[in-house]
């Protein structure tokens, strides 16, 4: 596994980015293109970009017109305004949001340092130790202690939007933390020492010096954090108990065994449940894909 | 003063290898309290579900040791049995699948195409998604507008819904699980792609190599390491299929496409076996404990050839 760790930032893009100094060079480029391998591609994309384009007609269309792929005869905008209010849709979109952004800057904020300390004392048999033992989690698969779970949180009253983002910022912690004590390693210590000769207490020198410098594995672990808490279905599932709590993905899951047979109303909240990350993406898209590469790579 | 100057030096190893220097106070305050939530939350569960596996417990009430009646009772259960068969083939059939589709797209991507970045942002797309919610738009797809294209063309298996039949209602299971996983896998062959010299494969159309021959001669070997990690990701996340049935056939038709996850929530939580359940959990546990051993033996002995 050495030679992955040489990639700390992927860069894709190598061969079309640089200057252009002047049109030959842009004309060679063309003409190196592999027009038909670009076709190939772009027919395949379809299996991507259809279902999408499939989602967004459907829940334009009347429930007589839905079912084929062709666009819609009259836009019915209003089944949006109606799925919105049968899902209640701003109470969901509220705890997801409430969820993902807690769970994100918890576990930043806290899975970061415990990172820290086992990376730099792993040749403490103590630690050494914790690093195993955190890391055993990643290979314990969730519906072993899914059952367990579900009864204690119910008996201890988290069966509520705080027990979940416990859940996720205790879960991630294998993970992440096998990704960040690689990094944390590879910082030189000559800067912690300066710091300590200062007089800066081991939190202090975190939190000034360690924690800005793992800027990319954090967002990394941001990314992959939110990802998962915003999409996530089973741990709502079996922790949230209270319907006034229920995330996206919930409510989708109560709302379609419910108001099954029409079909565009159920597809506007189907979009709308899609959406915003959709929108993220868009904007976001070369930094969640570097950010998420990091993390498999490592 | 609290910052001990000698922190940070490789003092001399104590006896096993370990080191003898002491290690600030605040160094354990970020680590055990960590460990002891992890602990609560994870390990006392998972000791629970043990134990709770030799009761007859139903998730309440009072309840009595049995031994290992629910284990035996597992092994006569043709549900369970089912459902173990059933979660194994679509495993292997999503892994499979999965990795050939992303090593295919993945050095497509890799390759001289125009619009490089805008079809590597399309092909991740399904990464970002609610597999749920996109499952739902599946279970329309599968069910509405696709038996109409079979009966269109006379394809008989398809002009009926995939979703209701005992024979076909894999297919719509995989195919989401496909769907969705190829995105991951396809961005790390990516990542593996990019530690490739490309003057290797200069130096290789020299000699005359086909695309086909630089591939197996030279991308794959390469890309080794990254092809293991795939298959045991992808394999993991196979195993634990959930949201894919829950969306799309809900275990059905007569609990044909019940993957081992979704049995024990459903049999667990809401069918009142939740002591049968546990059981069958760590019966799960152990099965991918030795799958996981012998994974890492197969590796392992690739690596060293």
């Amino acid at each position: 596994m050495s030679q992955t760790k040489q990639i700390g930032s992927p860069d894709m893009s190598r061969s079309s980015s640089g200057p252009l100094p002047h049109r030959s060079a842009f004309e060679i480029r063309l003409h190196n293109i592999n027009w038909w391998l670009t076709a190939v591609v772009a027919v395949l994309s379809l299996t991507i970009l259809v279902p999408l384009y499939f989602t967004v007609v459907t829940a334009l269309k009347t429930p007589a017109e839905a079912g084929t792929f062709s666009l819609p005869t009259s836009w019915q905008w209003h089944n949006f305004v109606d799925a919105w209010n049968k899902v209640n849709y701003p109470k969901a979109a509220l705890n997801s949001g409430i969820v993902t952004v807690c769970a994100v800057v918890i576990t930043l904020l806290t899975n970061t340092f415990v990172a820290y300390a086992v990376a730099r004392n792993m040749d403490k048999r103590f630690f050494r130790f914790l690093y195993y033992f955190f890391i055993a989690a990643m290979f314990v698969p969730f519906p072993v202690v899914m059952l367990p779970i579900a009864k204690q949180f119910g008996s201890w009253h988290m069966d509520n939007v705080i027990g979940l983002i416990l859940l996720y910022v205790v879960l991630g912690l294998g993970t992440n933390l096998f990704i960040a004590t690689g990094f944390i390693r590879s910082i030189p210590t000559a800067l912690e020492e300066a710091a300590r000769l200062d007089g800066a207490g081991t939190w202090r020198i975190f939190w000034t010096i360690i924690f800005p410098l793992m800027g990319p594995i954090n967002a990394t672990i941001a990314i992959t954090t939110a990802l998962w808490a915003w999409n996530d279905f089973l741990l709502p599932l079996i922790v949230l108990t209270d319907q006034s709590s229920q995330t996206i993905p919930l409510a989708q899951y109560v709302f379609s065994s419910q108001f099954a047979t029409n079909y565009p109303m159920a597809f506007s909240s189907y979009l709308m449940a899609l959406a915003p990350i959709l929108i993220v993406y868009l904007f976001a898209q070369k930094w969640v894909i570097s950010g998420v590469m990091r993390g498999a790579v490592k | 003063m609290k910052g001990q100057n000698s922190d940070m030096k490789q003092s001399k190893p104590g006896k096993g290898g370990f080191s003898d220097r002491k290690v600030d106070r605040a160094f354990y305050w970020m680590a055990v309290p960590a460990a002891l939530i992890f602990t609560l939350f994870l390990y006392v569960p998972f000791i629970q579900g043990v134990a709770y596996s030799f009761t007859n417990s139903q998730g309440y009430g009072k309840f009595a040791w049995i031994g290992f009646k629910n284990y035996w009772a597992l092994f006569r259960d043709g549900r369970v049995g089912h459902a173990y068969i059933f979660t194994f083939l679509i495993a292997v059939v999503i892994t499979v699948l999965v990795n050939f589709i992303a090593l295919f797209i993945s050095v497509a991507l890799n390759g001289k195409i125009a619009f490089k970045k805008g079809f590597r942002a399309i092909y991740f797309i399904p990464y970002t998604l609610s597999v749920l919610v996109i499952g739902y738009v599946f279970k329309y797809i599968f069910m509405t507008p696709l038996p109409a294209l079979g009966q269109a063309l006379h394809i008989g298996w398809l002009s009926q819904s995939l979703l209701t039949s005992e024979r076909y209602a894999w297919i719509p299971i995989v195919f989401l699980s496909v769907w969705q996983a190829v995105a991951y896998s396809t961005l790390i062959y990516l990542a593996g792609l990019q530690t490739i010299d490309t003057e290797v494969y200069e130096a290789a159309a020299i000699d005359g190599a086909n695309a086909w021959q630089s591939f197996w001669k030279i991308t794959f070997p390469l890309i080794g390491a990254f092809f293991t990690i795939n298959l045991v990701l992808t394999l993991k996340n196979a195993f634990n299929t959930f949201d894919q049935v829950v969306a799309l056939t809900a275990g059905g038709p007569d609990s044909k496409t019940e993957t081992v996850t979704y049995l024990i929530y459903k049999g667990g939580l809401t069918g009142g076996e939740y002591a049968y359940q546990t059981a069958n959990a760590v019966m799960f546990f152990i099965v991918l404990a030795v799958i996981a051993f012998i994974q890492l033996g197969i590796s392992r002995r690739g690596e060293k050839v």
